[in-house]
Formats: structure tokens, sequence, C-alpha cells
């Protein structure tokens, strides 16, 4: 299994990109906002696009009641979220080290995966109630509280994935390069399954043909 | 993948179409077939686009310098630089008071003339303007990344501040010559003693590289003549700077008759390297002279102004070979140099021909020492022995010529209201325009360098009469833009200026846009009296002077309740403005206080005095339409009696 566990070595080293690229980016642009407004999420806090957007986005926010964009030790997630990924980067060195001598079958592999896959699918859905709740949970004296023509009150919960219009702003969700790499480092140690499968059958079938 | 394919073959359609437009576009000039787009297209700079060109256009007898777009001929911005300007609160606010502070103390006013943009290597780099204050001489600098002005330094020994302020082609030196020759250094003696007493002074300012500080050199101190135009060697004449005379006669008065005598007036020819060198190595005399330097720092957001005490003179004579006279027919005006560096012309405004001397033959002549005599000492070269040729009967009253870098020359003709272009080196007239009407200068971005930009020329005019919808008695002066692309010039456009347009300088945007700066950093706010943080907001009383530190970000400001101020008081209003987002500024105004508003820039600091008269409640609000919450954006002071002995206090929310 060695070119399988090279791969995987690789695949759970690209997870490292997320501590240095953004994971997430949300947009946002207006007619007055040419240059659009915007948010690089990390997963150890929340960055400007541009040096003073945070800000700006702030200042902006403050008219419909919307909370200031969180610092990072205002968020469990920004001081847990790096443990997590460096313990499965962790993790998923030992295991393609382990797979790379034989120790141990393409099955580990695939229980990385698995983990980190669950793992993933909880983080976003942790981020999506963030959102919610930053969208949502607005101050009752905001400056302007808009309704929308039913008269319920407005919420600005950004989309999780994808454009929205939200007043005069567009607003645009989208996976960032940390995300990429981990997307990428992932499918790499799906790959490291899958051909770890055939090494390993393969070395069993020779050990067979050879006792 | 199919409908890939096709949308790639699409975007190749529309590539061969765009160029192809280029194509016609380029092809303009020379056939002008019923395809050929109009005037108005080419003017045409569509909603949301760039302008190609900036053109920095004086405002001449408004002492401020706008800001034009080329082609579309839109005014973007009027940078205030000699004149008080109450919207942007230059020469009201206690920061750039200082700007404008003279040896004759605060002039409020002058008459700005001849911008000229930075130069590297003879071309434009777009770092800083230079322009001249006329009136009371002094050479400012705008900064191209704030357009703004950042430093004004005053010119002793000079008055009437005319031919200036023309770079060299590494902007070593900003040149500044006087027009009245005047005693030197200034004295109380009869005028009709100004023959061979009265001397004209060209002062040489050095720009630092770096920062742009100016410093002046030295000065020349030329017979007394009056020195009306210059321009800078380049290239192969770098290192040599020509001045145009008229008064020769040295007339003091009635000189539109008397100075008006002689055949032939001069450019005067001065090697500023052999004078640098000399005075580089000790030569010259220090002699006392006061005169403002006054400096804007966009850290501190505030100008200082110092007075200097003394300045470096040169006479010609102390330089063997540094000066000469080139014989030039009646009272030349302007005095161009073609981007090769080989070509002087003279405009002899009251001459039928132009002159034109060639540089080599100059140093030829020098050389070889063909001298017609002399002036003071100054050697007077023939006249014959530099003549590069005579474009012969061009038209009336030659003012100023300009290169489009193709081998040919622009000449605007005051009294006959035109542009004459014609060819450098066969000098035959090619064309001619009208103008409306009496056109001074003229500007072809990047004229004055080794490298115009020859697609436009902007010729400056200083009567409208019926060109554009009557406003009283007074009319606008305007602006007239050429298509000079083709083998003849086309007007494109007409369009009105500020004060009198008395000359431009005019580059390519995408030098400059680049550099333009968005906002002032509010962690590199220097200011001595600036809020960096709404906490520090505060109102402090030290006498009958109270500072009031105040931030404000939209759309509030803090504090905006403050009480116990006094009548008699002189309040001093500190405002940090707290955005730090592209083109947020607020202004701030008090009703009553005896000055302007405040307009302040993101990350910036300003200050205004107020001295309160009665006893109120009086208001104050923001004056820059901000935010939703602009007519929210406004406070309250509260004024007591002079002896009152209310406590200082200030709130914002409570």
């Amino acid at each position: 299994m060695k070119k399988a566990g090279i791969i995987m070595i690789i695949g759970s080293l690209l997870l490292l990109g997320l501590f240095k690229f953004p994971l997430w980016s949300i947009m946002l642009g207006a007619p007055q906002y040419p240059d659009p407004l915007g948010m690089n999420i990390f997963i150890d806090g929340i960055e400007g696009a541009s040096e003073f957007d945070i800000q700006n986005i702030d200042g902006l926010n403050h008219y419909i009641g919307m909370k200031t964009i969180p610092k990072p030790e205002e968020m469990w997630e920004f001081s847990t979220f790096p443990m997590v990924i460096g313990s499965m980067v962790f993790l998923g060195v030992i295991i393609g080290f382990l797979g790379f001598l034989g120790k141990i079958n393409h099955w580990w592999f695939i229980g990385w995966f698995l983990s980190m896959s669950v793992l993933g699918i909880l983080g976003m859905y942790d981020f999506n109630l963030w959102l919610i709740e930053y969208g949502t949970d607005l101050d009752p004296n905001a400056i302007m509280k808009m309704t929308h023509p039913d008269g319920t009150p407005m919420t600005y919960k950004p989309p999780l994935f994808g454009h929205q219009k939200m007043l005069n702003f567009d607003v645009d969700s989208w996976p960032h390069t940390g995300a990429y790499f981990m997307f990428i480092g992932m499918m790499l140690t799906l790959a490291a399954f899958f051909i770890g499968k055939r090494e390993w059958n393969s070395k069993a079938i020779v050990k067979k043909s050879t006792q | 993948m199919k409908r890939i394919l096709s949308n790639i073959a699409m975007l190749a359609l529309l590539a061969g179409f765009i160029s192809s437009c280029n194509n016609s576009e380029s092809n303009k000039n020379g056939n002008r077939g019923a395809l050929a787009s109009s005037a108005a297209e080419k003017v045409y700079v569509a909603p949301g686009e760039h302008d190609e060109y900036y053109a920095f256009i004086s405002g001449g007898f408004s002492g401020q310098l706008s800001v034009y777009g080329l082609p579309s001929g839109r005014l973007f911005k009027v940078i205030p630089v000699f004149s008080q300007d109450p919207e942007k609160a230059w020469g009201y606010n206690e920061e750039t008071k200082p700007m404008l502070n003279t040896s004759h103390g605060f002039v409020p006013w002058d008459d700005a003339h001849h911008p000229d943009i930075s130069q590297t290597s003879g071309e434009l780099d777009g770092r800083w303007v230079f322009i001249n204050g006329n009136n009371t001489p002094r050479i400012a600098k705008i900064d191209l990344t704030t357009f703004e002005t950042t430093e004004i330094i005053e010119v002793p020994n000079s008055a009437g501040n005319h031919s200036s302020s023309f770079v060299t082609e590494n902007t070593e030196y900003v040149v500044a010559g006087t027009r009245f020759s005047v005693p030197v250094p200034q004295r109380d003696m009869p005028i009709s003693e100004y023959k061979g007493n009265f001397e004209g002074a060209l002062s040489f300012i050095s720009v630092d590289p770096e920062d742009g500080g100016m410093d002046i050199k030295f000065q020349l101190l030329m017979p007394g003549f009056d020195y009306d135009l210059s321009h800078p060697g380049r290239g192969k004449s770098h290192g040599w700077f020509f001045f145009t005379t008229y008064n020769t006669e040295e007339a003091n008065s009635l000189l539109e008759v008397n100075a008006s005598q002689n055949d032939k007036d001069f450019i005067a020819a001065v090697n500023w390297k052999a004078i640098e060198e000399y005075v580089n190595n000790g030569g010259g005399k220090k002699m006392p002279a006061r005169y403002a330097h006054n400096v804007y720092n966009d850290e501190t957001h505030t100008a200082t102004s110092t007075m200097k005490e003394e300045v470096l003179v040169v006479r010609p004579e102390e330089v063997p070979g540094a000066v000469y006279f080139l014989p030039t027919p009646k009272s030349p005006h302007g005095c161009d140099v073609d981007p090769s560096g080989e070509y002087i012309v003279g405009n002899g405004k009251l001459s039928a021909d132009l002159t034109v001397h060639s540089f080599t033959k100059m140093l030829d002549a020098i050389e070889n020492e063909k001298f017609d005599g002399e002036a003071y000492g100054i050697p007077i070269l023939n006249f014959e022995d530099v003549l590069a040729g005579t474009v012969s009967q061009p038209g009336l009253g030659p003012l100023h010529t300009e290169f489009d870098g193709e081998g040919n020359a622009y000449t605007t003709f005051f009294i006959s209201s035109e542009v004459v272009k014609w060819k450098l080196g066969s000098w035959e007239v090619v064309d001619r325009q009208p103008c409306y009407y009496s056109v001074g200068h003229l500007m072809i971005p990047g004229g004055n360098s080794r490298k115009p930009f020859g697609d436009y020329v902007v010729a400056m005019n200083k009567i409208t009469k019926d060109r554009y919808l009557p406003t009283g008695p007074e009319v606008t002066q305007s602006a007239q833009l050429y298509d000079i692309s083709g083998d003849k010039m086309e007007l494109l456009l007409d369009f009105p200026t500020i004060g009198e347009p008395h000359y431009a300088a005019g580059i390519a945007a995408d030098i400059v846009k680049k550099n333009s700066r968005k906002i002032f950093k509010l962690d590199e706010n220097k200011h001595e009296y600036a809020t960096l943080s709404p906490a520090d907001a505060r109102v402090e009383r030290d006498g009958n002077e109270v500072h009031i530190y105040m931030s404000m970000i939209r759309s509030h400001f803090t504090p905006d309740n403050i009480e116990g101020i006094k009548v008699g008081d002189k309040v001093y209003f500190h405002v940090t403005n707290h955005e730090q987002d592209y083109d947020v500024p607020h202004g701030i105004s008090m009703i009553g206080a005896n000055t302007s508003e405040l307009l302040i820039m993101p990350g910036q600091t300003e200050t205004f005095v107020w001295e309160p008269k009665q006893v109120g409640v009086w208001p104050f609000y923001c004056t820059d339409f901000c935010s939703a919450l602009h007519q929210e954006m406004q406070g309250y002071v509260r004024v007591s009696p002079a002896d009152s002995d209310i406590e200082l206090s200030w709130s914002l929310g409570e």
C-alpha cells in the first residue's frame, strides 16, 4: 500500500491550507460599492477582504441592528476548529504512514474520510446556525426596521451557499481557497481508499499464491 | 461542451469586431468617409467609463487648479492652491491657514498660471504638479496621490512670477522667473532710475527626488528686462534653460509703446548645470531675503510655515559661459523646446513670423564666438548664426507652441485667434483651425516632455462672447479640444473653464489614477488634536480657550451635546472623521462661526474656531450628505453667560 499511503498523507496535509487560506467568503456589492465589501472566513477568525471591510460592514449593519462581526475570542469555534483540523491532519498522516508500511488496511482510510465528512457537515451546520443568528437576532432599537410586504420583520441571514439579494446589496457566499484545498485533500484520501483497496487485495493474492 | 465551444466562437467573433472598430478609429484621420465617427462620438465617454487623460487646467485669476478629463471635458475637482476655498476650508481651517502665509503676511489669493507635471528621464511621471502664483511670487506643489497642495514656497527678489513653473527633465529643478524686474534687494528709490538699476531674478528651486521638498538652490540675477516665459532643454539640450524677454528697452512706463521699440528682444539661454556646479563649489553670495516656506503633512494633516532669511544669488558675470542671449524678434512670449531638444521656438507676439533657434547652432556660435555685441556683459549671439528657420507669415500674434512628438508643432495666435500646425525642419504651415476666441496657451498632454501623447490639443481661450448662454457682463472663458491624430486638426469640443484657463498640463490617466489615495488611515493620523477613539472624545478648557476633541462617523458626532461654554470663549472644534471607507467625507459647520465649514476626509482631522457671542443653545450639523441619516447628524452647544459657573460637560446618546 505504498502508493495509497503516500496519497493519504498528501491528502491529509492539504488540509493545512485551511490555516493559510480562507474557508469561505461572503461578498457584499451594491451600487455604492462597486468594489464589493467582503469578509473572508478562516477557521480561526474573520478578516475583511480589504483592510477596512469589517469596520465598514459593521458600520452598515448597525443601521439594521445587526451585531458586529465576531472577533476570534467571541466564538468558541475559532479556537476549536483549528484544533480539530490539526488533529485530523495528524491522524491522517499517521494512518497514511501506517498504511504505507502495510500495518493497517484501506478501511482506516475511508474511516478517516467519513469522520472528516461528518465533522465538515457539522461545521457547515454550525456555520449556518451562526448565519441565522447573525441575520435574525436584531437590535430592537435598530435605526431601520424593515418589513416584508406581508408585514413580517425582515431578516438578513446571508446565504450559506450562492447569491442572494438583500436590500440594496448583492450577497455572494462561496467557498474560498482553503475549502478547495480541503476538498481536493479529502478527494485524495477517498482515492487512497480505492487505490489502497487494490494494493491490499493484490498483496493478499500474492501472499496466498506464495503460500 | 458544444455550448462552451460556441461561446468561445462568439467571443472570438466579438474580439474581431472590437479590434476592427479600433482599426477604423486609428484610421479616422486620413479618409473621412461616411463611416468616419462624428466629433460627438470621439468625446463621448459613456457613463461610468473613465477619460483617457487628466488635464490640469490653471484657474488663472481664481488662484486654483482645475482637474478635467479628456476627451470629455468633464470637470472633476477644483484643487485649492493660492486662494481660500470655503468649500474645502482651504485657508480657513487652522491646519491650512499657514499654507497661504507669505513674507507679506496671509495672502488669500493669487493668480495661478502655468502648471507643469514632474518628469523622470524627460517623461511625465505623474507624481506632482507644480504651479506658479504670479502676483505674490510663489510656487506650489500639488501631490497627485491626494490631489492636494502640499507645499508652497515664496520666491524672493521676484515680482510677477510669470516665467514659471517649468521642470527640468528629471525634476531636478522647478524654475521660476520674474516678469517684473525690481530693485534687488528692495529699497526706496525713484522709479525713473529703473534702467541699469533694477534686476530680474531667475530662481532655480531644487526638488527632492524622494519627497518633492522644494528649496531655492540659487537665484540668477539678470539684467532688468521682463522675463516672460521659459522652458527647459531636454535630450541634447538638457542642462540648459531658455527664457523669453521683453522690455529689453528697460522702460518703466507706458510699456505698450516703450517696450515695443526694439526690433529684437532676447531669449536668454542659461546653462544651469554650469551654475549648479559653481554654487556646489561654494560660488554665489548669500543675501538676506525673507520668504515663506509652507509645507503640509499628510500624517499630521497640518501645515507649517517657516520664514526663511537668506537666499543664494549669482550674477551672470561670475560664471562666464553660462548665459547667452539669442536675438528674437518682437517681444516673444512663449519659449518652447521641441521633444528632441534641438529647436527653441520664440513666439514673437508682435511679429508676423515665428523664429526657431537651433541648439546645435547655438553651441557652435558659442564655441566660435559668433557674437553680435553684449548686454550687461552677457554675449549676444549672432541672430543668423543661431537661426534654424522661420515660419513665415503663419498668423498674427504667436503666443505659444507645443509639439506632438511626430515632427509637428502647434502654435496659438492670439490676434488672428487660431491654432496653426506646422512642420519642424521644413517650417511649412500644414493646417490651421479657428479658436473662439483669442486663444492664449495651448496644451498637448505631455507637450513639455520628450514624449508627448500626440492625440489631442487643448486651446485655451480668453474670450467667448456668444459661444455659450449669456450670463450677464461676465461670461466664461473656455477650452477647446482638437483631435490632432490626423493630418488635419478637427475641433471636437468646446467647454467652459474656471477663472482664466491660463495654461494646462495633461497626462495619460493610467499613469496617475492608480496612485490616487482613497482614504487616510486613522492609525497613521498624527494630528496634535486628533481623537483616535470615540472614548477619547472630550472637551477641555484652558482659560477662555476651549478645545473640543470630537469624532464623527455615520451618522453622529461624539460628543453631540456640550454644555459649559461661555460667551467670550474661543472654541476650537478639532474634528476627526473615523470613516475608513472610500468617498465618505463628513462636513461640520456651527451657526454663527465666522469661518467656513470643514470638509473632512476619512481618517483626517481638521479644526475650526468659533467665538460664541450670544447666550443660547446653538446647533451644529454635518454639511456633506454622508448617509441615509445625514439629516440626523447634528448636535447642540449650550452657551452660558460669561460669568456663569456651569461646568464643562459633554455626552452622546444620554
